[in-house]
């Protein structure tokens, strides 16, 4: 389309200046206050950076989203992928789906206090009230402080709930991506033979790596910045603490702004290889546009 | 072709895995909702599975929690506050966005393409990044606490994902319409006003639930832009705070969780198809 060429400004700069405000300066302030001491008054070099990586309480952080990474991003594909490939099977499909669904609906908060109620403790003799220890009371086992327990168990369970969040999302867009090979192809692979567990790995995985790399991807950008499960569930308690919320302490609790900064960075330092891997996604489209 | 029903007793293990899995799923949501309704005596000495053996005893059911939270700890006035926050929240990034991705996806100007790439790169900037600076002049200029603040803020950080699913669908618009109405002698304010809105309201309506969800349950913004101020605090914030003084009130407690979720899970429920529309336009087309 022609246009002056002033024209186009008109349309783009409310966003550009939006973004400029939002997300652009900051994100270069940030930098600039992160060598900086708690109130941005005095340089100090790169010792918010060495607290980060020698404090106790953020090396435990960087492990527990270690662990997230490793636990939710691999269940919440795999579970994902494995669910859109039997639903398409039965013919209660969009039921289950909507189920599965459902949680991308609730806050994380709300997930929070659902899922705090599940785990909920009391010393034995007292009746169990949350739903787990109720069932190990049954069978007779001792009753377990889920979020207690440090520092694999507790971690675990706050992994389960987002697992809970998050597999619906990628249950949906997998989903589509499965409805979208042809069945011929299929029908062909059962015709000379194959089983369907042969066909799933050699036939269905390859042909939908490029949407499960997609969501693999979102699902580790989610992790890294972790926050409201933490917040609400344990505040970081019992060696919970992951690298957002360590931030939002630093920021509100501490008001040391220039560590909170450093932590900030870190976070888009394990995240700028993801910003490569969308940028590139985006050239690819625009080529076969 | 094998007989239906063997073929059901076959299968047999797969359905028992997604019947388990969907129970798995739906299990916490229904002990908090129904724990919701019982009364505090009750919540506190039993389990909330025990309704279940007389599911129909509705002796057992009462609303005092709901009256609770509501009146005496004004979650009606918080739940009015997360409307507030929502709605311009929503709209005025897609305003913003349709505009933007109008000129990207249809006229031709320097530096479009390095434009372009900067706001989709822009998409996973994690937004710790910019609560500090931006607290700082929200301080300066009076804006924290205040709901014109959030609007801006969550206009803001939405941005660069709306106006890639807005540029998804503008530029999948056939090109004829854009030649025959400027042959035709329209400015191209009134193609975007008459015909590209017009036809973007799908997407549209997509993108405004996505984003609907989105800002009704962000915890991390509100916190940080509205924390210290209770008067415009919305359901999350004030949740979140109740976890911790009502600790052991669980009727108390789900009973507000289920407030907060409910409209969201109306317009899921009914708006479902748009909702994964908006996923899938975000996710796979990419």
């Amino acid at each position: 389309m022609r246009t002056k060429w002033f024209t186009p400004w008109f349309y783009v700069i409310p966003a550009l200046a939006t973004l400029v405000f939002f997300l652009i300066y900051p994100s270069i302030n940030t930098l600039i206050i992160s060598f900086f001491g708690p109130q941005s008054k005095e340089f100090v070099g790169f010792s918010n950076y060495i607290y980060c990586f020698t404090n106790e309480t953020m090396l435990s952080a960087f492990r527990n989203n270690l662990l997230w990474v490793a636990i939710f991003v691999p269940f919440t594909v795999f579970l994902g992928l494995i669910l859109a490939v039997m639903l398409d099977r039965v013919h209660y499909e969009s039921l289950i789906k909507s189920i599965i669904f459902m949680p991308m609906a609730i806050s994380f908060v709300g997930a929070g206090v659902i899922w705090k109620f599940v785990y909920s403790y009391r010393p034995i003799g007292s009746g169990q009230i949350g739903i787990l220890n109720a069932f190990l009371s049954y069978i007779g086992v001792q009753p377990i402080p889920w979020l207690i327990e440090r520092p694999w168990l507790n971690n675990i369970c706050l992994i389960i709930v987002g697992i809970w969040i998050w597999t619906g999302f990628c249950l949906v867009v997998l989903s589509a991506s499965y409805k979208g090979i042809p069945r011929e192809l299929l029908e062909a692979a059962r015709v000379d033979g194959a089983n369907e567990y042969r066909i799933f790995w050699k036939i269905i995985l390859p042909l939908m790596k490029p949407t499960v790399a997609v969501i693999a991807t979102t699902m580790l950008i989610n992790v890294l910045k972790v926050f409201d499960i933490v917040y609400v569930m344990t505040n970081g308690g019992f060696s919970t603490e992951v690298i957002a919320n360590r931030m939002y302490k630093e920021m509100f609790l501490f008001r040391n702004y220039g560590r909170a900064s450093a932590i900030a960075i870190l976070l888009l330092l394990f995240i700028i290889p993801m910003i490569v891997i969308n940028v590139q996604r985006f050239k690819e489209q625009e080529a076969t546009r | 072709m094998k007989p239906k029903f063997s073929q059901f007793l076959l299968n047999t293990p797969m359905h028992l895995f997604i019947i388990l899995i969907a129970i798995i799923w739906v299990f916490p949501t229904v002990g908090l909702l129904i724990t919701s309704f019982r009364p505090s005596s009750a919540v506190a000495s039993s389990g909330w599975w025990t309704v279940l053996m007389h599911p129909f005893n509705f002796s057992q059911y009462t609303l005092a929690n709901y009256y609770e939270v509501i009146t005496k700890i004004g979650l009606g006035r918080t739940f009015l506050n997360t409307l507030i926050i929502t709605l311009p929240a929503c709209i005025l990034p897609i305003i913003i966005a349709s505009f933007a991705a109008y000129a990207f996806a249809w006229m031709e100007f320097w530096g479009r393409r390095f434009f372009f790439i900067l706001f989709v790169g822009l998409l996973v900037v994690p937004l710790q990044m910019t609560l500090i600076p931006i607290l700082r002049i929200f301080n300066k200029l009076g804006l924290s606490g205040s709901f014109f603040g959030i609007w801006l803020a969550h206009a803001g950080y939405g941005l660069p994902l709306v106006i890639y699913l807005m540029y998804n669908y503008i530029s999948g618009l056939p090109s004829e319409i854009f030649e025959s109405s400027t042959i035709d002698g329209a400015t191209p304010f009134q193609i975007f006003k008459s015909i590209v809105i017009p036809l973007s309201v799908p997407a549209i309506a997509s993108i405004a639930i996505f984003q609907f969800i989105w800002v009704w349950n962000d915890l991390l913004v509100a916190l940080v832009y509205l924390g210290g101020t209770p008067n415009v605090a919305p359901l999350t914030v004030r949740i979140s705070a109740l976890v911790g003084s009502y600790g052991q009130n669980w009727e108390l407690l789900t009973a507000a969780a289920f407030v907060s979720m409910v409209l969201p899970l109306i317009i899921f429920l009914s708006l479902q198809r748009y909702f994964v529309r908006g996923i899938l336009a975000g996710s796979v087309k990419g």
